[in-house]
């Protein structure tokens, strides 16, 4: 734990009655100032671990700390976090101005100071001038805008964002992405984001908790989960991947669909039995001669920036091609890719064993 | 052609609010410029000015004020507990159950319950307070008027409070607000629907409430109610009972009025 860690869970099981557990043992740090992201699927336990930070609810085992206090039993009231709800609970009896001021009427602070600071967060959200809407007369993106803003007039040191975006169509999704990281860049405080969207993921934050069935199944930057995926479900989960099961020879070595081939990964048993991931876009189409795989082209979708190809190879395998190339439906196709685009899983594996294999085999292809 | 098969069905509809609202309204507002001899007069709405009739209607407003407030006090925070138990339909359907039974059956039970050999004084004699006289007294009057009164208030408060969305509560409690400013600035007042239209359904009856006032009361509390029923039915001055009539009526509508329904961004 470093002096930057501003919230830390240790153990926490969520129970609700005599139900399976929400969440399973799950243990994680959060640092100051970053941008986080808890992605998994629907019903994985993402609001439940913000309702456990924000205080709406209490952990059944372990702890809660912040800023190095444990805080289980800290109500909801006298912390300091403010959350962005996913229908954004924005009070309807009162106006956009009467709603980003909630909390700061709440600590008595004086009028002409309120009035600054909630122009001010409108500002930052690029509402000014709409302080004596009615909600009701605010289209959803301006009232998701209007619940950041009385989240962060509060200054507080997390917000917690509960798939704020997922309400809103697709372009003004996007755009809120550019906006919310740049805000969180210039507020310089900690945000955790809560999305099932795998690319909101990816695009938005500095760390990704992936989550399954209460657990989290592997954290990391975008990148380190995107090229390094730790197992079949975050493979699946975080982008489309081809996925086949192969063995490894030895370190370096590894065979999949008959052939042996190159690879970057090691740490593993002599033949062991392995799972291979390869992402559709680091499949190039080739000639059949030129190709490290031997395909049969089986169909093809356009997606808009690339066709999604689906062929077969002779083991049955399917594989998944992103190309700007036009393939032909029926044709013997050759793959190419790099060693470095072979990932490599073990069975079972977790993410602590996963670090320390990957640690100790780096060191070693050091010392080579 | 569909506006006029629209119409036709509104026939009957028309013909009932004709015949039993607009023309017994009609009638009240014509015998009341009519003295007892059947002489065209304005002597009734002087005599609705004298001291006699003002304290009336003071006592009348006084008494369906203290009805309408207790009523309210003791059914919000039951209209509360209600939305918060498991079977919350069955616990309503259960303080509904008594509004069915006829008021004037419930207003004889009354008065054995709190009669001088009643189960109340038994009550108070076991407690070692020792019995008194309970029936005749203005607690009795607004204590069984709240028990009828109740179930009308708990309703309306409970629908409101049961369409509430609960991560409102969340937010106020998120921004920092306790569970009394959250009561304070969020429950109450989107719950405000509610508690405006179970006060108009208790108010508007315990202005003109007259069996009671016999009954448990004792003709001691004497509301316009009463005084329209002395008026038609003992003394037989129809102009003086239209004429108070007509006064509950305008403030009727005064009351509605102000407790109509303010329209602010509900959702
Ligand atoms: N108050 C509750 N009582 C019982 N079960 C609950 C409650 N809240 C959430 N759950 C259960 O916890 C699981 C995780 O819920 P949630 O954290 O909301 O998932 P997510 O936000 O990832 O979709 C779900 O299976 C849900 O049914
Ligand atoms: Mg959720």
């Amino acid at each position: 734990m470093t002096d930057n860690t501003i919230i830390r869970f240790n153990s926490v099981t969520k129970k609700y009655d005599n139900d399976p557990p929400v969440l399973k043992n799950v243990s994680f740090e959060i640092e100051r100032g970053k941008f986080y992201t808890l992605l998994g699927p629907s019903g994985c336990g993402k609001t439940t671990i913000l309702r456990l930070i924000a205080g709406f609810t209490e952990p059944s085992e372990g702890d809660i700390y912040f800023n190095g206090r444990v805080i289980n039993n800290v109500p909801a009231n006298k912390r300091q976090v403010n959350t962005v709800f996913q229908d954004y609970a924005l009070f309807p009896h009162l106006n956009v101005f009467e709603n980003i001021a909630f909390g700061l009427k709440i600590k008595k602070m004086k009028k002409a100071d309120i009035e600054r600071k909630v122009k001010e967060a409108l500002r930052f959200v690029n509402l000014e001038g709409y302080e004596n809407r009615e909600i009701k007369e605010m289209s959803g993106g301006q009232r998701q805008r209007v619940a950041i803003a009385r989240a962060i007039v509060n200054e507080p040191e997390v917000i917690l964002l509960d798939e704020p975006l997922s309400a809103l169509d697709l372009k003004l999704r996007t755009e809120m992405q550019y906006e919310l990281r740049e805000l969180q860049r210039n507020l310089g405080i900690t945000f955790i984001f809560v999305t099932h969207d795998q690319e909101e993921a990816l695009a938005m934050s500095d760390e990704i908790f992936v989550l399954n069935n209460g657990k989290i199944e592997q954290s990391g930057t975008p990148t380190d989960i995107y090229d390094e995926p730790i197992n079949r479900f975050v493979a699946d989960f975080i982008g489309e991947s081809n996925i086949v099961p192969g063995t490894m020879i030895k370190d370096y070595q590894v065979q999949f669909a008959g052939k042996l081939f190159e690879c970057v990964d090691g740490g593993f048993e002599p033949n062991e039995d392995v799972e291979i991931v390869i992402r559709p876009e680091d499949l190039a189409i080739t000639a059949p001669a030129d190709g490290k795989l031997n395909v049969k082209v089986d169909s093809q979708l356009f997606r808009g920036v690339h066709y999604e190809i689906s062929c077969y190879d002779s083991d049955g395998n399917e594989w998944l091609v992103h190309s700007t190339k036009k393939a032909t439906v029926g044709d013997q196709i050759g793959l190419y890719f790099d060693p470095e685009a072979i990932h490599v899983m073990r069975h079972g594996e977790t993410e602590e064993e996963f670090d320390k294999r990957l640690e100790a085999y780096e060191e070693g292809s050091y010392e080579n | 052609m569909r506006t006029n098969s629209r119409n036709f069905y509104l026939i009957p509809y028309v013909l009932w609010i004709a015949l039993f609202v607009v023309t017994p309204l009609l009638l009240v507002l014509y015998y009341s410029f009519f003295d007892i001899e059947g002489h065209f007069t304005l002597e009734n709405y002087r005599k609705f000015f004298t001291p006699v009739y003002l304290k009336m209607t003071l006592s009348s407003f006084w008494y369906a004020f203290l009805i309408t407030l207790f009523s309210l006090l003791i059914a919000y925070p039951t209209a509360y507990l209600l939305t918060k138990t498991k079977h919350k339909q069955l616990w309503l359907l259960l303080i509904i159950l008594p509004s069915w039974i006829n008021l004037l059956l419930k207003a004889y039970a009354f008065l054995g319950i709190f009669g001088t050999y009643g189960a109340a004084n038994s009550f108070l004699e076991a407690l070692g307070i020792g019995g008194r006289q309970i029936l005749f007294t203005d607690f009795s009057f607004i204590f069984v008027s709240v028990y009828i009164f109740l179930p009308f208030m708990i309703l309306p408060i409970f629908n409101s409070l049961d369409e509430l969305n609960p991560t409102l509560l969340d937010a106020s409690n998120d921004l920092g607000g306790s569970s009394w400013v959250t009561f304070k600035r969020v429950i109450f007042p989107l719950t405000l629907d509610g508690v405006k239209a179970g006060c108009q359904i208790v108010f508007i009856p315990a202005l003109s409430l007259f069996m009671l006032t016999r009954l448990i009361a004792g003709n001691r509390v004497i509301t316009l109610g009463t005084a329209i029923e002395q008026h038609f039915l003992v003394t037989q001055d129809w102009g003086m009972g239209s004429t108070i009539a007509v006064f509950l009526i305008i403030a009727m509508v005064f009351i509605m009025v102000l407790t109509g329904r303010r329209k602010r961004g509900i959702l």
